[in-house]
């Protein structure tokens, strides 16, 4: 049975529609209202606050943690700067994804890791030898993300931080109403945001601090539904739903390497060893057999296939993670693993997995889709993601 | 016209939402267009301006339904800035202290509704779909020309025979339940649903909204089913509100337009077209420039077009006489307020989900009558019924942090005053003042919140936006000047008695709103017929 987060208290007075679910082990809002159309456009037109508390946090200090860190993560964490932030992958010893998150440098010797797993073990077994403590910050923290075109001025408001000079991937220390936190540049939006941490006490203080300072803004709560959305625009895959943990499953076919779910640009190759270097080098050479591709559905042809059983088109009202069987003439050539309607592009966007020779841009497959209990066809094509990456994301 | 200058394929005149789509379509099948625009801005009355500084006001047009998901799509208008936000709720506050608040939510809806009748309530939902249905199958109509049963074109005739099919599929009782709605009132065809007036009377507006006619008028029930036309997102839904207002729409067209060549020129007033020999060729500009082309598209409504810019020496005198007949008569204004904060209801103190909303002032159906019997005498209604946003709610941009626009749509405002229309500056401010006052009753705070008030009388929008008698749409959306009829019954298809001028504004089918079939359409007729 999930349990309260920090910010419990106030999301479930907010909650009216009594939509929640279990997330990591803790009790998360859906959506506020009913439908979330209206948390979803506060993350694109105005600034969404959302309880990411559930998040797994792990503290690593110490002489050694950059080197921890650069051999378990495929990015080379040691470059890392005081201050930034770094997205990574992490693998296991045959190159198979095991997790993805951040990591952030909070001194020379201190990092944050969040991850979507549970990863305490994975970091004690590949952290032997190390000189390198790792503490499990998970509920010691809460965090909030405040996403949206005017989380900006809603933190320069709230806070004392000098939040203009703070960089896309940037941390920095801060107050709000006295309360000391972390403020990240960071989130799962893909719009301009930030990520707050507070000590798990801090939680509803900052919670108050934020709204108040957020309300001439038109800042709403938000939850997993308007996310969801958002974060399939800008085309973030999501653990246990696009990909699957290597370690977590049974059948070979179901890892994934980090070529194969679009994360290849975070493997740094040309530095000492770090875990799954061999197999990922391997990959390289031979080619991936499967790619992560964006796809548009082509509402014209969703239209008269409606129309051809005498009604409008419909889609459901979520962004929904049912695995669709995608097509190249009659074979199966991968499968759509998340799907939305996008309010903001008016379009039908989709992730997928899909064999590599069926991946270049522009490539016409098809995809399933059911209509009175048929299952039947329409054409989508191959598109570059992010399908949604505003200006303002990384602007300074 | 110098040497080596631009030879256009087509001059559009008026750069207002239809302009816009019309030069966009034509630049898009490569022909090089023009588009003259009087004012410093495109848009037309889909605009938005800063009147009062950091305030943003949808100075006419404020919400949008009707706009075709294929123009959105063919001139991938998202990419340019067009985006639309939710309005999902309509609030209607009563005399008696009590309200009615329905939203997207079915279930809390019926529970709002049941408050007045347990027996509306369960039937709310089924109307609803009734008239999506009925909604969704007379849609062919606004995406196409309108069929012209006078027409012997075997063309024309199977387009007509297969409409006639599509409806008789129907079956009978569906034809005999339209043919009421096409001439009932929008309050008797209510009540042939609902029994509770606090749910007929806000229902009813939709009914005579840019007409000059009442709830119990007939012909009104038709217009009620334009409100279940509206297709956001390709799915059936009500309204929604422009980011950065109805005038984020027109620069959204325009940059779509130029994208494909189109040239806009603003504060370019066309004084009059050139015509020789019965035929278009050109324009001449306020500053006495020459332009010619190919094609002239008027963008302007009918009345405008042929009795301003064309002249009715041109015109056979039947023709004239038909234009002079197609009824303009505005019967509305606008009220357009910047708020130092949110005002709130008597009834429904604080901040809620009501406020962000339509708030509609139609607390019965006498009330709505009364508010109409003035007008029929040449006065503003003393107790008007309004349409109210507040776009700042769920729009941050069009206000100030903390600060709001309210945009007020107020009926009835006749053109032709007792007075005269004239008189309309000298009783501007008392108008502004009667829907003020008339606010107040239900939000007490409102007076003291308003930082700035722009009022619009049916003259100044004929004045400053080109419309004439201040008609919303080109011209009433009353049956006898819809479809085929629209402006002029054998007229209906973009071309007019000149050649090579054609209309592509909401004066012709399928009207006004911010649509934009008529310049869609116009521009597919034009390059159908090698026009251009």
């Amino acid at each position: 049975m999930p349990i309260p987060s920090p910010f419990h208290e106030r999301t479930q007075a907010l909650c009216t529609s009594y939509r929640w679910k279990d997330w990591a082990g803790y009790a998360a809002v859906c959506s506020f209202d009913t439908a979330h159309d209206r948390e979803y456009f506060a993350f694109r037109e105005s600034a969404g606050l959302l309880d990411v508390s559930p998040l797994f946090k792990y503290e690593v200090h110490g002489p050694d943690a950059a080197a921890l860190l650069s051999r378990m993560m495929v990015r080379d964490v040691s470059k890392l700067r005081v201050g930034r932030v770094a997205y990574s992958c992490w693998c296991d010893d045959e190159g198979k994804v095991i997790d993805d998150g951040t990591v952030a440098r909070l001194d020379d010797d201190y990092f944050r890791v969040t991850a979507a797993d549970p990863t305490y073990y994975w970091l004690q077994a590949v952290g032997r030898g190390f000189r390198a403590a790792i503490e499990d910050s998970s509920a010691r923290l809460a965090v909030v993300a405040l996403q949206g075109p005017r989380s900006r001025e809603v933190l320069r408001a709230a806070s004392d931080a000098a939040i203009d000079a703070l960089e896309f991937f940037g941390v920095t220390r801060a107050r709000v109403d006295g309360l000391e936190v972390w403020i990240s540049r960071t989130g799962y939006t893909g719009d301009l945001g930030y990520e707050i941490w507070v000590e798990r006490g801090g939680a509803l203080p900052l919670w108050d601090a934020l709204v108040a300072a957020g309300r001439p803004h038109g800042l709403e709560p938000a939850g997993l539904d308007a996310l969801d959305v958002t974060r399939i625009e800008a085309g973030f895959i999501l653990l246990g739903v696009d990909y699957y943990s290597a370690p977590k499953v049974v059948l070979e076919a179901r890892k994934s390497t980090p070529d194969e779910i679009g994360l290849g640009w975070t493997v740094d190759l040309e530095r000492g060893p770090f875990v799954g270097r061999d197999a990922i080098a391997a990959e390289r050479r031979r080619g991936s057999a499967w790619k992560l591709v964006g796809l548009q559905v082509s509402w014209e042809a969703l239209e008269r296939l409606y129309e051809s059983y005498g009604l409008p088109p419909s889609l459901p009202a979520t962004a929904r993670r049912d695995g669709l069987p995608v097509y190249f003439g009659e074979r199966q050539v991968g499968k759509v693993t998340s799907h939305t309607w996008s309010p903001l592009l008016k379009k039908y966007i989709a992730l997928a997995s899909v064999e590599s020779e069926h991946a270049d841009l522009g490539g016409v497959l098809e995809m399933e889709h059911t209509v009175e209990f048929e299952r039947r066809r329409v054409p989508a094509t191959v598109v570059k993601t992010p399908f949604f990456d505003p200006e303002r994301k990384r602007k300074p | 016209m110098s040497a080596g200058a631009v030879r256009y394929d087509a001059i559009v005149v008026g750069a207002g939402h239809n302009g816009l789509v019309c030069a966009a379509y034509l630049a898009k099948a490569g022909r090089k267009v023009l588009v003259l625009e009087r004012r410093h801005q495109v848009g037309g009355a889909t605009i938005t301006e800063e009147i009062y500084p950091g305030f943003h006001y949808s100075c006419c047009s404020y919400v949008v339904s009707l706009l075709r998901p294929w123009i959105i799509r063919d001139l991938d208008l998202p990419r340019h800035g067009y985006e639309i936000l939710p309005l999902e709720e309509t609030f209607t506050p009563f005399a008696d202290g009590r309200y009615l608040l329905r939203d997207s939510d079915p279930e809390r809806t019926k529970r709002a509704i049941a408050k007045f009748s347990k027996r509306d309530a369960e039937v709310y939902k089924q109307f609803g779909q009734a008239m999506a249905e009925l909604g969704r199958l007379v849609k062919p109509m606004i995406d196409g020309p309108a069929p012209d049963p006078s027409s012997r074109d075997p063309r024309e005739l199977l387009r007509l025979a297969r409409f006639a099919r599509h409806l008789r599929g129907q079956g009978e009782k569906w034809l005999h339940g339209n043919l009421k709605m096409m001439t009932m009132s929008a309050v008797d065809f209510l009540a042939e649903w609902f029994e509770c007036e606090q749910l007929i009377a806000p229902m009813s507006v939709s009914g005579i909204i840019g007409t000059f006619l009442g709830v119990r008028s007939p012909g009104t029930a038709y217009v009620l089913l334009h409100h279940y036309m509206g297709e956001i997102d390709g799915s059936y839904r009500a309204w929604g509100l422009p980011k950065g207002g109805t005038g984020s729409i027109a620069n959204a067209i325009a940059a779509a337009a130029r994208e494909a060549g189109v040239e806009i020129r603003t504060e370019a007033p066309v004084e009059r077209l050139l015509v020789e020999g019965g035929r278009a060729t050109g324009v001449v500009l306020g500053n006495g420039d020459e332009l010619r082309a190919r094609t002239v598209v008027s963008g302007v409504d009918p009345h405008r077009t042929f009795l301003g810019l064309v002249g009715e020496e041109h015109l056979e005198p039947e023709f004239a006489r038909q234009v002079r007949r197609f009824k303009m008569r505005g019967s509305s204004g606008k009220v357009n307020l910047a708020l130092d904060a949110l005002p709130e209801f008597a009834c429904l103190p604080g901040f809620g989900p009501h406020l962000r909303g339509d708030i509609t002032i139609a607390p019965s159906v006498d009330y709505l009558e009364r508010a109409y019997d003035d007008a029929k005498y040449g006065a503003f209604s003393k107790r008007p019924f309004m349409d109210i946003v507040i776009p700042s709610l769920t729009d941050p941009t069009v206000a100030p942090p903390g600060k709001h626009v309210m945009s007020i749509f107020v009926q009835y405002a006749p053109y032709h005053l007792k007075e005269g229309a004239a008189d309309w500056p000298n009783q501007r401010e008392a108008f502004g003042d009667a829907v003020v006052d008339t606010l107040s009753e239900y939000l007490p705070n409102l007076k003291e919140r308003i930082l700035h008030r722009q009022v619009l009388t049916p003259w100044d929008l004929e004045q400053v936006y080109g419309l004439t008698e201040g008609n919303i749409f080109h011209g009433e959306l009353s049956l006898e000047q819809l479809a085929f009829l629209r402006p002029v019954a054998g007229w209906s298809r973009y071309a007019t008695p000149i050649d090579d001028l054609w209309m592509c504004a909401s004066g012709t089918h399928p009207g006004g709103g911010i649509m934009g079939a008529p310049g869609a359409l116009c521009a597919r007729a034009m390059l159908a017929a090698r026009a251009v």
